[in-house]
C-alpha cells in the first residue's frame, strides 16, 4: 500500500481556515521558514481511508489473543479511555498555575498513594516515560544514595542471567559495571554464586520476581538480605508485577526501589511506541533523591514541590506521560481492593491452565507451577526436525494469533514465552491450545512446510537481517 | 558440526588460532548456528587492552545480543573490518572469518583442544 506522501495530489485540501480575526504580525526573518514544509495534500476522505486501511493491517489485543511474554498485553478497559479524554485532563497546559489544575495534581497524588500501597513503597514519581527509563531512574536513586553517604567504591550492580536485557543495559548506562549471576536448577538465583558475587563494591541488585522463566523465587528474602548485608540496595523490576499484584509486595520482599510499567500491569495501551509510564516507587531512605517536582497535598490544596535539594533532577520534561497515569488510576479504582488480587490470581490461573493443556504436546521449560507466564522450548524439535521457534510463531500468524515472545529468556534454547493475561476466557485459551496442537502435528508431519509459513498474511517472512542492517525509516521527497 | 583440528576453543564457543604470542579469534560453527543470522558485530579497537574472561565485544543476531569473551589478556593488534561490514559472512564460514587478533598475550583462559570441545558440544546437545 502507498505511504501517505505517495498518495498526495497537488492542490488537494481538506481544511478551510477561517478568516483571520486578529491583527497580523510579521515574524522576524530569522524565525520564518525558507521553504514550505513537505506535507501531503489530501482530501479528508483520502486521509480517513488511508488510516482505516492501516488500522485494518494492524493486530492488537482488540483483535484477538496476544500472549507476548513479559509484556502483559492485557485488555485496556474502555472506561480508562473515557476518563483520559475528559476535557479537564486533555485541555490543560503544563505551565498553568497550580490552583487551576488541582484535579490533575490530585490524580497524581492519589495514584501515588494507591500504587505505593500495592508495591509496599513510600513515595513515587511518574516522570519516567516507560520501563527502561524507570529502571534508569531507579538505579540513579541507588547511585545517589551511595554518593550522598560518600560510599564511592560501590561500582557494581548484580543482575541474574534470566534478567530482561534492559537491566544490564541500565546498570551500564548509570555508570556501573554489571555482574552476572547464574540461575540454579529450579530457575531461581544460585545463592552460593550470589554470596560469592557480593562485596564492598556491590551497589545493588536488579531483579524481577517472578523471573522471566515464570518462576517466583522462593529464596527472595534470603536474596535481598545477602545484598543488604553487603551494603547494597535492591531494585525490583516491575515488568512481571501482574503475577503478584495484590498478593505480595516488593517492599515486603526487601526491595528498596521498584519501577512499574503502568502501560502493562495497569492496563494502558502499549506496543507500537506507547506512550508508556515507568513510575518509580521507593522506600523512605531513597525518597529525598526522587526526581522533582513531586505532587504533594498541602493545607491549601495540592502543590508541586520543587524544593528537593538532593534530587537526581528531572528525568523528563514536565510531569511524565500524565494521561497514562489517569488511565492507571482509573484501572485501580475500577478493580478496587478485591479486584486487583483477583486479576493477578486469574493471570496465574490462565497461564497454568494453558501450560498444563499444552504439556502433553510441547516441551515446557518452566518447572512446576508457573506464575503469569511459561516457557515452551522447541529445542528437541529443532534438533530432530529442523523446526524452530520462529517456524511455530510464523504458523501461529496463519491461525490468526499473535505469536508469543521468542528467543527469550536467553538461557532456554528455541523458546517461546507465553503470557495469556487474566483478560482471556477459558474459551479463548481452549481455542489457542487447539491451534497450537494443530501446528505441532503439522510440524511433526511436514517439517519442511513449516519454513514456508505464513501464507495467509499480507507480508510473509520479512528479511530480518536487511531490516536490522539497512532499515529505511525516512521518506525521501527528491526520489 | 565441524571442529577443525588446527584450532583451540573456549567453553563460550570462540575459536582461537595461536601463532607465537599472537592469537586470532572467531566464533565456532555451533555459536554461529545458535545465534542465527548475525546483523552487527562490535569489536574493540586496535591498541585496546583486553582481559582474559572479560567481554571482548559483542555480536547481535536477529534473535539476541551476546558477548564475545576474550580468551586472553593482551593488546588488540588487528581487527577484521570485512567482518564488521558483512557480519553474515561469519554464518557462511565461521572458521574462515576471524574477528580480531590479540598480541603481547600475558595470560590465557583455559583453552580446550578440538577433542575436548567436541565433547563439550556433545554434553550440551
Amino acid at each position: 500500500m502507498n505511504l501517505i506522501f505517495e498518495s498526495s495530489v497537488a492542490g488537494r485540501k481538506c481544511v478551510q481556515v477561517p478568516p483571520c480575526d486578529v491583527p497580523e504580525y510579521q515574524l522576524p526573518a530569522s524565525l520564518t521558514r525558507q521553504q514550505a514544509p513537505h506535507l501531503p495534500e489530501m482530501s479528508e476522505t483520502d486521509i480517513s481511508r488511508h488510516y482505516t486501511k492501516l488500522a485494518e493491517r494492524t493486530y492488537g489485543v482488540n483483535n484477538g489473543f496476544y500472549p507476548l511474554g513479559s509484556c502483559t498485553m492485557k485488555y485496556n478497559p474502555r472506561i480508562n479511555e473515557e476518563m483520559a479524554s475528559l476535557p479537564g485532563f486533555t485541555g490543560v497546559h503544563p505551565l498553568q498555575p497550580e490552583h487551576t489544575v488541582q484535579g490533575c495534581l490530585e490524580v497524581m497524588a492519589l495514584a501515588e498513594e494507591y500504587l505505593c500501597q500495592i508495591t509496599g513503597m513510600d513515595e513515587m514519581t511518574f516522570q519516567p516515560a516507560a520501563g527502561a527509563h524507570g529502571e534508569l531512574t531507579g538505579v540513579l536513586l541507588i547511585k545517589q544514595y551511595h554518593k550522598m553517604r560518600g560510599d564511592t567504591k560501590r561500582t557494581k550492580i548484580i543482575v541474574p542471567d534470566s534478567a530482561h536485557g534492559t537491566n544490564p543495559a541500565t546498570a551500564v548506562m548509570a555508570g556501573f559495571t554489571c555482574v552476572n549471576v547464574p540461575s540454579n536448577e529450579e530457575g531461581g538465583i544460585d545463592l552460593d554464586k550470589l554470596r560469592e558475587a557480593v562485596g564492598e563494591d556491590t551497589a545493588g541488585l536488579m531483579l524481577t520476581n517472578p523471573n522471566t522463566l515464570g518462576i517466583f523465587d522462593k529464596n527472595i528474602l534470603e536474596i535481598t538480605k545477602i545484598i543488604k548485608d553487603a551494603g547494597g540496595l535492591c531494585y525490583y523490576d516491575g515488568a512481571n508485577l501482574n503475577a503478584i499484584m495484590g498478593q505480595v509486595r516488593p517492599g515486603d520482599m526487601g526491595f528498596d526501589v521498584v519501577h512499574l510499567n503502568l502501560h502493562k500491569t495497569f492496563s494502558t495501551p502499549h506496543g507500537g511506541g506507547g506512550p508508556g509510564s515507568g513510575a518509580v516507587g521507593c522506600k523512605k531512605l531513597l525518597a529525598p533523591y526522587l526526581p522533582k517536582p513531586h505532587a504533594v497535598a498541602g493545607e491549601n490544596g495540592y502543590t508541586m514541590d520543587y524544593d528537593l535539594p538532593q534530587s537526581i533532577g528531572r528525568m523528563k520534561a514536565f510531569y511524565g506521560n500524565f494521561l497514562v497515569v489517569v488511565r492507571a488510576l482509573t484501572y485501580v479504582l475500577t478493580l478496587g481492593q478485591k479486584g486487583i488480587p483477583e486479576a493477578s490470581r486469574n493471570a496465574v490461573l490462565n497461564a497454568n491452565y494453558m501450560m498444563h493443556q499444552l504439556s502433553d504436546t510441547y516441551d515446557i521449560a518452566t518447572k512446576g507451577h508457573c506464575m503469569h507466564e511459561f516457557i515452551i522450548t522447541l529445542d528437541k524439535m529443532h534438533k530432530e526436525k529442523g523446526v524452530t521457534a520462529t517456524d511455530i510463531a510464523k504458523a501461529m500468524l496463519d491461525e490468526g494469533i499473535h505469536p508469543p515472545t521468542m528467543y527469550f529468556p536467553l538461557i532456554v534454547p528455541e523458546d517461546l514465552m507465553v503470557e495469556p493475561t487474566e483478560t482471556e476466557s477459558k474459551t479463548t485459551l481452549d481455542e489457542v491450545v487447539a491451534a497450537l496442537k494443530r501446528i505441532h502435528a503439522m510440524a511433526e508431519e511436514n517439517p519442511e512446510h513449516m519454513h514456508e509459513l505464513p501464507v495467509k498474511t499480507v507480508i510473509r517472512r520479512p528479511d530480518e537481517v536487511k531490516a536490522a542492517r539497512t532499515p529505511v525509516i525516512c521518506y525521501h521527497f527528491d526520489k | 558440526m565441524s571442529v577443525p583440528k588446527n584450532l583451540m576453543y573456549t567453553a563460550s564457543h570462540e575459536w582461537v588460532e595461536i601463532d607465537g604470542d599472537k592469537m586470532k579469534i572467531g566464533l565456532t560453527e555451533h555459536a554461529s548456528e545458535q545465534l542465527g543470522d548475525l546483523v552487527f558485530i562490535n569489536l574493540p579497537e586496535v591498541g585496546d587492552q583486553v582481559e582474559a574472561e572479560g567481554s571482548f565485544g559483542d555480536v547481535e543476531s536477529v534473535k539476541a545480543v551476546s558477548d564475545i569473551i576474550s580468551p586472553a589478556t593482551g593488546e588488540v593488534s588487528a581487527v577484521n573490518d570485512a567482518a564488521l561490514d558483512s557480519p553474515g559472512d561469519v554464518n557462511g564460514d565461521p572458521y574462515g572469518v576471524w574477528l580480531a587478533e590479540i598480541s603481547n598475550v600475558t595470560a590465557k583462559r583455559e583453552l580446550l583442544t578440538p577433542e575436548e570441545y567436541e565433547k563439550l558440544l556433545e554434553e550440551e546437545a
